[in-house]
């Protein structure tokens, strides 16, 4: 089980948490614009990183809030939590964020 | 290849058993082939046998980063059936079930394909819905499922607690018959052996690092840890790793990897004659023939290539055991691993060519894709041979994301396995 660091609570077990899957992915803002393979790529296509990974959490069963981790999925180490509307770490930004 | 037969392990006996041979070589890659397979799983040696034995194309390799069967073929549960919801996953996995049925004749190498039944439970009022409405939808397609009351549960599976005063409590069952086990390793062996007596070159220990393309585009090899390999065509089957391999040739896919865990007990008396799953409270559990209990339990939440998972999600089907099968409450757990399956968004696999020319991939069989190898190398093999999908595979493509065409098995089944 990680040990999630909350950027509002702190450290918490995973089992308070829900994962929400690959951070900075941003709703196209003229969906109607976009052609079919845009609209796919948006809707299921994944970088499913090997290496650090940028990722959502939200701390379901704590406050409620969402927030983004930099994990190493080589390691499962997370390298920093950071809230909503933060960018990742200059130095964290090897794969496409 | 050395014939295996009773007289055969006779004569052998008298000598001491001195007289086997190896049963593949280990040769040097050559600088070219016609076909390279990236992934030496079971899924990736089933592709090449029925290249070599079906489709005539003999100059392939297989090449494994490490040793053939030693990632998700070897780490899997092993349960086997074709009961799945839609017409096209009937189509596939019934396609596997078949060849199973004669894969150890075929392949003169005993796979241990044991037909005992795979029983899956319901616990809610759901469940017995959606089990009934797999049966009818399976009798539509040949595929031998039927429903079970509680009490016949009980009598095909006697361990089982039914009724008590179980949290999730068994309100019946679907059983296919035709479901069971097979061993795992003597799939991924056996087809190694026999795509080897045709010719087919399987080198171990050979990272694919690289994919090299002409400046028109279409693939002209492999850069590896053993040097540069050539290549016509290229099967990427690389399970929970295709999303790496095939970046290197710039294909995106709707794939994310996530860790699955299984666990075996020690060694008991026969007791558990069956195949039992049970998606509602994630436990799956048969009984090998070493008399180990072999469990398998969730996914993680999260992607990761660790090969390892979270403790809390195998007591979690562990809890889930316990009441159904109360026996087991004394059994010692002896080993527990993990594996990195590649799932899709519909919980359905992708065999397709790409949008590079010569490059064909085989993935997205997430938790499930074991029961599915022959069927898959078979239909794999045919699309790579003739460049273009065959009957059986043409509707599990990239492109049915972009075109709603999805095969939604993950609705179906809540949880895919
Ligand atoms: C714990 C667990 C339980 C499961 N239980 C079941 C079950 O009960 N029933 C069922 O039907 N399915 C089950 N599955 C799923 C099943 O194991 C997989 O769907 C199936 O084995 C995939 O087959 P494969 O041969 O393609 O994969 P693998 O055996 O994983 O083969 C892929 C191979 O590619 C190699 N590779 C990766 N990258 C490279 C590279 N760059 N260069 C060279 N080689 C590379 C890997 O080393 C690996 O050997 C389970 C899986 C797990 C992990
Ligand atoms: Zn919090």
């Amino acid at each position: 089980m990680l040990l999630i660091n909350c950027p509002y609570c702190g450290p918490r077990p995973e089992a308070e948490f829900a994962n929400g899957g690959q951070a900075h992915i941003a709703r196209p803002a003229d969906p109607m614009s976009l052609t079919d393979d845009e609209w796919a790529a948006y809707l299921y296509m994944r970088d499913n990183t090997k290496g650090l990974h940028h990722e959502r959490w939200r701390h379901a069963n704590g406050c409620g809030r969402f927030f983004n981790a930099s994990r190493d999925t080589t390691t499962d180490v997370i390298k920093r939590t950071y809230r909503m509307g933060e960018r990742p770490e200059a130095e964290h930004q090897g794969a496409k964020p | 290849m050395q014939k295996f037969s009773a007289l055969s392990l006779l004569r052998a006996g008298l000598t001491g058993h001195a007289g086997w041979q190896r049963q593949w070589r280990s040769p040097e890659p050559k600088s070219g082939y016609d076909v390279i397979i990236v992934g030496g799983g079971g899924h990736g040696l089933a592709t090449a046998y029925y290249l070599a034995s079906r489709y005539g194309v003999k100059n392939v390799a297989v090449l494994e980063k490490g040793w053939i069967g030693g990632g998700n073929t070897g780490r899997n549960t092993t349960i086997i059936r074709s009961n799945y919801l839609f017409d096209e996953s009937a189509g596939i996995y019934e396609h596997a079930l078949k060849l199973w049925e004669g894969l150890s004749q075929e392949l003169n190498y005993n796979v241990m394909y044991s037909p005992r039944g795979v029983l899956m439970l319901a616990h809610n009022i759901h469940d017995v819905q959606s089990f009934k409405r797999h049966v009818h939808a399976n009798r539509l397609n040949g595929i031998d499922n039927e429903w079970l009351s509680p009490e016949e549960c009980k009598e095909f599976c006697p361990p089982l607690n039914v009724g008590g005063s179980m949290r999730y409590p068994i309100l019946g069952g679907a059983l296919q018959r035709r479901g069971g086990t097979a061993r795992h390793d003597a799939v991924a062996w056996g087809y190694a052996r026999a795509a080897d007596a045709l010719g087919v070159d399987i080198i171990e220990n050979c990272e694919v690092t690289g994919i090299r393309r002409a400046p028109t585009g279409e693939v002209v090899g492999v850069d590896t840890t053993r040097g540069s390999i050539n290549a016509k065509r290229i099967g990427v089957v690389a399970a929970g790793n295709t999303s790496t391999v095939m970046n290197m040739a710039g294909v995106r896919l709707p794939l994310e990897s996530f860790p699955l865990q299984a666990l075996v007990s020690e060694p008991v008396k026969p007791i558990f004659p069956c195949v039992v799953m049970s998606n509602t409270i994630h436990a799956y559990i048969s009984q090998s023939d070493k008399g180990e209990m072999v469990i398998g339990a969730g996914t993680d939440v999260y992607t990761s290539y660790t090969q390892r998972g979270g403790l809390h999600i195998v007591n979690h089907t562990l809890d889930a055991i316990c009441e159904l099968v109360p026996a087991f409450r004394r059994l010692r757990m002896l080993r527990n691993w993990g594996g990195i399956v590649d799932v899709t968004p519909d919980r359905s696999p992708i065999v397709a060519k790409t949008p590079v020319s010569g490059l064909y991939v085989n993935c997205g069989w997430g938790t499930g894709g074991f029961k599915a190898t022959p069927g898959s190398g078979e239909v794999f093999a045919s699309t790579i041979a003739k460049d273009e999908p065959n009957k059986i595979n043409a509707p599990f493509t990239i492109e049915r994301f972009r075109d709603g065409a999805v095969i939604d098995e993950a609705a179906a089944a809540a949880v895919a396995h």
